[in-house]
């Protein structure tokens, strides 16, 4: 009863902390949308043309995301070793499908070629995150927080040292085997490379939101990421479904390496740590835990970042972190549960 | 009522169970025969819970052993127990909340293949709890706890149980509540469901029970016919409130 009293008070009465902080959280908001409207009224095409810069990274950056929230909402770990797990997978698809295969340039064979190497960089990427929970993570599961989480910093620096180790210490460059054609619509270039990105992702994260959401096993998911023991009482082997949702996650992140080793062009074995942030703050951006958050949050951070770079009227490349890590510590002030999060209170 | 002359189901042997340094549970020995409704009673942190959770697989004996139907289990995990016929209702619920009713059915139903099968027990456990087939949508955390804890015995249902091990399922209950609990305790058995019982409301569990066991921390204190027990007087004056 004094609960429900209290919370009945307090929305009478607003506090002026509570009060200013909702009055500069339209105040960012207007100014954002001024920015971006005034932009689009100047120049709607450069607008448009810079949006699909924008969905393209956000595109990779929600793959990469995806991993973060399937591990976090499953073991409420923050696997700060996934955006090095990307990295590793994008130097996989070079060595396999650059040199050891040969295909460096496009054509149609080499072409079939990236879907196979696609294909094993998926796999790739699901054995090693596989291993990484079988070896490290899993005797730590009842162990205080904090000793899993520095365990996945000390993985993280084992990917980048295995990355250093693979293709050394400086980019290599890739030569991709996707065209560099670009194709006009109505005014807009939009490049070869933005179709196949888009034909990749956009099935693959329909079909892990599909297997999340839809199948046996991706009920087992959700089941054993609420409840352990209780899933356990209803048959499922829940260190087979940890297995599961951690090879989902080293998936996605394969099939994010490929997509950036061919289509911006670099590798190196620091990679991981700057688009792994990018990717963490994106899923905190839409509510670490929550699959669609992390695909709207990848979009966000994409969209953002390509507003800030490339608009006529903008802050400019140099500003491109500082903005996308704004934004997110304004979210958290704002709405400290991401986008989708979860904020409603559960009966217990 | 009395002891069943029937097989023994589940043999619980001299187990001894701890969390780290605590015993909870010290060389304890019962049995549960086919069809019977058995009732473990006793204070809070006298090793009840602990014990059906070390029947689950949740926990593992450190001694002793445990056979269901003549077969070793002790040591299995947990699923594989749930495999072998033992559904568990356990304490608190544990529902998926974030599930809706339906969906925590479906997982009850979790190693069933055949789905025509489980759509017969779906029907069953909604007939057993129409409260469920209204509620059929709505998120589980959302329920009230007498429909939350229906959904948790519904659930267990769904696993077609031979033994069904119900941990407290009157817990926070309102009386009128308890009572529909308690009755459908005795429509489960009847539909042949060998039930283990563990409950804080004793005097119900006694008189619903063919046989009891009264644990006193982590010890077998006493045991006997559940119509017995609940007219011993030393048993009423330690847990039945005098």
């Amino acid at each position: 009863m004094t609960s429900v009293a209290t919370g009945i008070a307090r929305k009478k009465k607003i506090s002026l902390s509570e009060l200013l902080l909702r009055i500069s959280m339209f105040l960012v908001i207007g100014v954002i949308t001024y920015w971006l409207g005034f932009n689009l009224v100047i120049d709607p095409r450069a607008f448009l043309q810079v949006s699909i810069n924008g969905i393209n990274n956000g595109l990779l950056y929600a793959l990469i995301a995806l991993g973060y929230t399937l591990v976090y909402g499953i073991i409420e770990l923050i696997n700060f070793a996934h955006g090095d797990l990307f990295m590793l997978c994008s130097v996989f698809s070079f060595a396999i499908l650059t040199e050891l295969f040969g295909a460096k340039a496009p054509g149609a064979k080499n072409f079939a070629l990236l879907l196979v190497v696609l294909l094993l960089t998926m796999i790739f990427g699901a054995i090693v995150n596989v291993t990484i929970e079988r070896v490290a993570y899993r005797r730590l599961r009842n162990a205080p927080k904090l000793a899993p989480l520095i365990t996945a910093v000390g993985m993280s620096f084992v990917l980048q040292w295995i990355g250093l180790k693979w293709v050394g210490s400086v980019p290599v460059n890739v030569n991709t085997v996707l065209p560099a054609t670009k194709y006009q619509f109505a005014g807009l270039e939009v490049a070869f490379k933005t179709f196949v990105i888009f034909a990749v992702t956009i099935p693959i994260l329909i079909l892990f939101v599909f297997i999340v959401n839809k199948t046996r096993r991706g009920r087992a998911m959700r089941a054993t990421a609420q409840d352990k023991d209780a899933s356990r009482l209803m048959g499922i082997n829940v260190n087979q479904t940890i297995s599961f949702t951690f090879a989902i996650a080293g998936a996605a992140a394969g099939a994010a390496g490929i997509m950036w080793a061919q289509t911006i062009g670099t590798v190196s074995y620091n990679l991981g740590f700057q688009l792994g942030l990018i990717a963490f703050t994106s899923a905190v951006l839409g509510g670490v835990g929550n699959l669609y958050g992390a695909v709207l949050g990848g979009l966000i951070v994409g969209l953002i970042q390509a507003y800030n770079d490339g608009l006529t009227v903008g802050p400019g490349q140099r500003w491109s972190q500082t903005m996308v890590f704004t934004i997110l510590i304004l979210l958290m002030v704002y709405r400290p549960g991401g986008l989708l999060g979860q904020s409603s209170q559960e009966k217990v | 009522m009395a002891r069943l002359d029937t097989p023994v189901m589940l043999k619980v042997s001299d187990i001894t169970v701890g969390y780290g340094a605590i015993t909870a549970v010290k060389g304890l020995s019962f049995e549960v025969r086919e069809g019977e409704i058995v009732s473990l009673i006793g204070s809070n942190g006298a090793g009840k819970s602990t014990t059906l959770r070390t029947i689950s697989g949740l926990m593992h004996p450190k001694t002793g052993s445990i056979e269901f139907r003549g077969e070793k289990i002790d040591g299995m995990p947990g699923h594989e127990i749930v495999a072998k016929g033992i559904c568990h209702s356990p304490e608190g619920r544990r529902i998926f909340p974030r599930m809706s009713v339906d969906e925590n059915l479906d997982l009850g139903a979790y190693l069933r293949k055949d789905s025509a099968a489980v759509k017969e027990s779906r029907e069953r456990v909604l007939e057993l709890f129409p409260r469920l087939r209204e509620r059929i949508t709505q998120k589980a955390g959302t329920m009230s706890g007498g429909e939350q804890q229906m959904l948790a015995v519904g659930r267990a249902l769904m696993g077609e149980p031979k033994l069904l091990i119900m941990d407290e399922p009157s817990m926070g209950l309102a009386p009128v509540l308890v009572d529909l609990i308690f009755e459908t305790i005795e429509t489960i058995r009847k539909s042949g469901v060998t039930i283990l019982l563990v409950e804080q409301n004793a005097l119900a569990a006694l008189r619903i029970a063919d046989y009891a066991y009264v644990l006193e921390s982590g010890h077998l204190k006493l045991e006997g016919d559940g119509s017995k027990l609940a007219v011993d007087p030393a048993i009423a004056q330690a847990y039945l409130g005098g």
